[in-house]
């Protein structure tokens, strides 16, 4: 039986413990006795009780079985092969993949022996070649896996059967009209959307626990001034001969790129961002406003890969050219800029600020208006006198948040900034960022340890760090202030 | 004073510098106006520069030919019958330089002519035809009448994308295949058709021949995942957070991780991905799987930060109506709480696929952007996603890619601005004032 | 109306519309310069919406439209050359809620005097927030708190911080829309005496719930209902023989 059947027909008996408790508590209903819950909240609690803990039980088993049984081939491998780490990880996974398509083919599952003629046949099928010499070794490592995996898994569906048997019996003889069921399905429901809201901070914590395990494994090859304080960026690809050679991990010239990029953008989108969220918010008509929100949400909603297609092969080329117009023949300004960058990544925040900005604006209170007006201010002595002081630290948060959407941006400088890791204050010329080089490291084939791999962890670990504490003072100027707005 | 007297004075007229503060109005108007102006030209140019790059991409010229299946050619020493191998061997886009070498009047001796000749179709024509005759072998000896797509040069010739005018050498399509070019189309084998090859074809090193194909299967299963995934975690955490608990440290804790969450840089998901699901988990990389994991991870936070909101705005009153008449607190939240709900949900839902939809960088990180030719058939086979197919696309260097690019990013935002119609319908339909 | 009374400002056929609908149909009224005129009437009778066409607040409200003539000393303030930002420095207006800005009590009051170029010095810009703070009554209260928050007061503080801030403009009309409802008695009362001192130098138009304050602060009495003026007079001729039946039911407690 497969692992899909077994949770299938495990869901067929829950279902089955279902129907038998609500017809009994339907029974018991019609003789007079009064229940203690609505007949089909017994017919739940079987079906909870059936199939929560067989499932946990079979998908525990499953995972724990495989990773008993790879690490139990692995040290086979080492003993018997003995040779190189690396290669034997190879192996490994050739057996891993070979034993597995073994116990999914019928005539294995069906026949004891004959193994061999099996395997040529699935050999066969898959066109996998074996140039290597211990082909002997690996098909018997795998034929002995895959029986393993039989075993176990024979033995885990029978205790899942057996427990999912036994509880479906335990639901469907407790039904009673003592029995609070109601009270129970309603226990497991909470616990269920606790256990959801869990997940949340799951997710931060595999967030940082990955960056931190491999940014640890990366300063061990490293050492911090080189990462923190070196001003070259040169992660040669070590080659195999010179292993020795590391290579330089300077993080200097990409904080600057980052940050010099993303100073562009925000000198971009800060003033049309905040302009266009006044006059939205202040000035216009409403069915004008019914229009240009709409649109600024379209340009909030168009993904960053097509900012990064435009800067590439629109604006990018068209300032290019305008250099050379202007300096009569001498390109001043690449085809690949922090400038370019800057500026598209300044497009696409625009809606961010506006929004957020015209948000935090509409949310001031009218009175506060009102008194400017009666006083005889006008409308823009109003907004900068009394509307924008008062909105200032959610504007401010609203700006941390952008800054922090600009430093973390990746698509458009990937594809308009360039590669090249330079320390300039020259905006025309290609910078590179941090995540620019995230992706550098991480496309392509890879080595998982090396630390050219490793590197990027360590980068988005300090992109991670960046935009948290961008976040806290962002928190932190909206609680320090709040008390400051009615 | 007498009260008599106060009739007869004007009062003074004070100057409180109007023309000044009327002038700073003006200017402060002007500002806003420039703000959106520029906003909005931004968008025109944006979406103009697109659109008119590709929309082209649509459409894709091809070629109509009788061809010859000349059995010298496919089948020289005629031994198709017990060995197969021949007809997979077989130099098929000679049938064609042939056919078409006839058809415009080109000596078979002339193999610069020849040469031209055989650049103005597609390389596709090698597995075009080679399929062709393996399925109908009696074809060979035979003339049948074969659509086949023009090269990309011809391609973008055609569509008039390379200025013509200029001199022979700085252009890849010479004079002579022009003067071809036009007499194929006057007598009509050379045309234009829609471009079902850009929705249907996989990678290729080709732009006529490269499709969306296997990022659109790949984009479908990877929503797919996000939608199962996360809509029901979504809301089941919106409702344990906003209806169950009170504040407490835990609520706290969530709350904080969900604002870092949403806050957090889309490559860092993918760096998550790739030291948690692929390294960790040992799921294959460039699968829809991983994807589909690393954009769940991503949308949850919009769904339940929309979740969230849609249950704040039922109001109270129904809450206590629900639980005055005997209802527990998970009947009043799931008969009466949730339901109220639901357009909100789906609103939020809706844009956090649209926003996953449109994210490129953590894909980009577990290895999406891989060359492949094969469609997936389980969300365990390798994938790409249509932003990340874009971005490969914009790498290439060829002019038509540049088209398919535009066609593809044309493609995505059609996606995109269904679903934003989607929600805004929702919205509309559904919205609900107490 | 006293004859010898100089009418400071005088509408005539005031209506008023909030989008199709007519709040106001066609109000007469003329207020009185140097002193109180209290407009009475229940909820939604029309004498706020009245009050805010004086300094053309109503401007602001989308989709109201006013029409008829209301004139500030002979000149019609809804005439198109009529500036709205002067017009407002002459009526000034203080709300129903406190609505200090989030800013400290001198800047609240400085606001004012800053936009409209009062202060000739900074010299000159403490003295009018000096001399605004005493009028409102609040300065032997805040002098040595002058830069804290205005929102740190309480709320009858607040209400005489707004008076103040509408002082410090130095308008020659004051429009008041229940500037006591949202205070407890002993700050009404403060509030109350402070009006009192007030006409001297201004005119005053408040809106008020409460029969006893309009009997204790006004010299003048306009009862509104329904979108109509009902009757109008000295504040003792309405109170102890007033004209209309309606009046006498309000003002004797039977609706409102």
């Amino acid at each position: 039986m497969s692992g899909p059947s077994v949770i299938f027909s495990v869901l067929l008996l829950g279902s089955g413990g279902f129907l038998v408790s609500c017809g009994w508590a339907r029974i018991i209903e019609a003789r007079g006795t009064r229940m203690h819950s609505r007949s089909h909240y017994y017919g739940w609690w079987t079906f909870l009780i059936v199939v929560i803990p067989s499932l946990v039980f079979f998908i525990f088993w499953s995972i724990c079985t495989n990773l008993y049984l790879e690490n139990k081939a692995s040290s086979s491998c080492h003993t018997t092969a003995g040779d190189m780490a690396q290669s034997c990880s190879v192996l490994v996974k050739m057996a891993h993949d070979l034993a597995h398509k073994l116990v999914l083919d019928d005539h294995f599952r069906n026949s004891q022996e004959d193994h061999d003629a099996v395997l040529q046949n699935i050999l066969g099928k898959r066109k996998i070649l074996f140039s290597l010499d211990n082909k002997e070794h690996i098909v018997s490592i795998a034929i002995e896996w895959a029986q393993r995996i039989k075993k176990f898994h024979m033995i885990g569906t029978i205790i899942t059967f057996v427990l999912a048997i036994l509880s479906c019996f335990v639901g469907i003889f407790s039904v009673s009209p003592e029995r609070r069921s109601r009270n129970r399905v309603e226990c497991v429901t909470v616990f269920w959307l606790m256990l959801a809201s869990s997940i949340v901070i799951l997710i931060t914590v595999g967030i940082v626990l990955s960056m931190l395990f491999q940014t640890i494994s990366f300063f061990q090859s490293v050492s911090l001034a080189n990462f923190f304080f070196g001003t070259v960026w040169d992660p040669r690809f070590s080659a195999v001969d010179s292993e020795e050679v590391v290579g330089q991990f300077g993080l200097i010239p990409l904080l600057a790129g980052t940050l010099y990029i993303a100073f562009i953008a925000m000198l971009f989108a800060i003033p049309v961002g905040l302009f266009s969220a006044i006059y939205l918010a202040e000035y216009t008509v409403p069915w004008l406003r019914g229009i240009i929100k709409p649109l600024l949400e379209i340009l909030a909603g168009i993904p960053t890969i097509v900012y990064g297609f435009f800067a590439l092969a629109v604006l990018g080329p068209f300032l290019h050219d305008l250099s050379i117009f202007l300096a009569s023949g001498h390109a001043f300004i690449m085809a690949q800029s922090a400038l370019t960058a800057g500026l598209v990544m300044g497009i696409m925040l625009v809606p961010f600020v506006s929004s957020l900005s015209d948000d935090i604006i509409t949310a001031v209170p009218r009175s506060l208006r009102d008194g400017s007006f009666g006083l005889g201010a006008t409308q823009s002595e109003t907004i900068w006198r009394v509307i924008l002081p008062a909105a200032f630290p959610g504007i401010v948060a609203s700006l941390l948040l952008t800054a922090s959407r600009a430093i973390g941006e990746t698509m458009i400088v990937v594809l308009a900034a360039g590669v090249v890791a330079r320390l300039t204050i020259n905006p025309f010329e290609a910078m590179t960022t941090i995540t620019v080089k995230i992706v550098n490291q991480l496309t392509g084939d890879f080595e998982f340890n090396s630390p050219q791999t490793l590197v990027a962890f360590a980068l988005g670990m300090t992109l991670l760090v960046l935009t948290l504490l961008m976040n806290i003072v962002a928190l932190y100027v909206v609680r320090k202030y709040r008390e400051q707005y009615e | 004073m007498r009260k008599g007297d106060v009739c007869h004075t004007t009062p003074m007229r004070r100057d409180i510098g109007l023309r000044q503060r009327y002038r700073a109005e003006m200017r402060f108007r002007a500002y806003g106006i420039t703000a959106i102006s520029i906003g909005m030209f931004f968008l025109g140019v944006l979406l103009w520069s697109v659109f008119s790059k590709g929309y082209s991409a649509f459409w894709q010229t091809s070629l109509t030919l009788n061809i010859r299946f000349d059995a010298a050619i496919i089948d020289p020493k005629n031994i198709r019958d017990h060995d197969s191998q021949v007809l997979f061997t077989a130099n098929y886009p000679l049938l064609v330089r042939n056919a078409l070498a006839e058809k415009l009047g080109v000596p078979s001796d002339d193999h610069l002519a020849l040469h031209e000749v055989s650049h103005m179709f597609s390389s596709s024509v090698r597995v075009q035809l080679r399929d062709l005759v393996l399925g109908h072998p009696q074809l060979i000896g035979g003339i049948q009448k074969v659509t086949f797509l023009a090269s990309a040069d011809i391609d973008s010739a055609f569509k008039k994308q390379i200025n013509l005018a200029g001199s022979e050498t700085r252009r890849k399509i010479s004079n002579r295949q022009i003067e071809w070019m036009h007499r194929l189309s006057a007598d009509g084998s050379l045309h234009r058709a829609f471009n079902t090859g850009l929705f249907t074809l996989t990678a290729s090193n080709r732009p006529e021949t490269s499709g969306l194909g296997v990022a659109l299967v790949g984009s479908l299963y990877m929503m797919l995942i996000v939608l199962v995934l996360s809509l029901p975690i979504g809301v089941a955490a919106a409702v344990y957070l906003e209806e169950y608990t009170h504040k407490n440290r835990f609520t706290d804790l969530v709350e904080v991780n969900i604002n870092n969450l949403a806050s957090v840089p889309s490559i860092v998901f993918g760096l998550l991905g790739l030291a948690v699901f692929v390294n960790f988990f040992g799921l294959p990389r460039s699968t829809s799987i991983v994807g589909g994991l690393v954009l769940t991870l991503m949308t949850l936070p919009t769904i339940i930060i929309a979740t969230r909101s849609a249950l704040r705005a039922v109001p109270p009153s129904i809450r206590s109506a629900a639980l005055g008449i005997g209802a527990s607190k998970t009947q009043t939240v799931f008969h009466h709480v949730l339901p109220l709900a639901v357009p909100g949900i789906m609103t939020g839902t809706i844009i956090g696929l649209a926003h996953a939809l449109g994210e490129t960088a953590p894909l980009l990180l577990i290895g999406m952007v891989a060359f492949v030719a094969n469609y997936p058939i389980t969300p365990m086979d390798p994938a790409t996603a249509l932003p990340v197919q874009i971005y490969m696309w914009a790498n290439e260097a060829e002019r038509a890619f540049v088209e398919r690019t535009s066609g593809a990013i044309i493609v995505l935002l059609v996606f995109l601005i269904l679903m934003n119609i989607a929600s805004i319908v929702l919205r509309r339909r559904f919205e609900r004032r107490w | 109306m006293n004859p010898r009374l100089k009418i400071k400002m005088c509408g005539s056929n005031v209506k008023v519309f909030y989008a199709q609908k007519e709040i106001l149909h066609g109000i007469h009224l003329d207020i009185p310069e140097n002193r109180v005129t209290a407009l009475i009437g229940p909820s939604g009778c029309g004498k706020s919406t009245f009050l805010r066409c004086l300094n053309r607040m109503n401007d602001t409200i989308e989709g109201a439209r006013v029409t008829g003539q209301i004139l500030l000393d002979e000149e019609d303030i809804y005439d198109p050359s009529v500036d709205v930002v002067e017009l407002r420095s002459r009526v000034g207006m203080v709300f129903q809620k406190p609505n200090p800005f989030p800013k400290s009590i001198y800047e609240n009051v400085a606001y004012g005097p800053r936009i409209h170029g009062l202060a000739k010095s900074r010299v000159d810009l403490d003295e009018i927030i000096e001399q605004s703070l005493l009028k409102a009554g609040l300065f032997h209260e805040v002098k040595d708190r002058l830069h804290d928050a205005g929102t740190s007061l309480s709320g009858g503080q607040q209400q005489r911080l707004c008076i103040a801030r509408a002082i410090a403009v130095r308008p020659e009309v004051i429009l008041m829309d229940e500037p006591c409802s949202a205070l407890d008695p002993i700050a009404t009362a403060r509030i109350e005496e402070l009006i009192d001192d007030l006409r001297r130098n201004y005119t005053i138009t408040i809106v008020t719930h409460s029969m006893q304050q309009a009997a204790r602060v006004s010299q003048f009495t306009a009862m509104f209902h329904m979108g109509n003026l009902v009757e109008v007079g000295t504040t003792k001729t309405i109170f102890t023989s007033p004209g209309e039946q309606r009046t006498q039911d309000y003002i004797t407690g039977r609706f409102g």
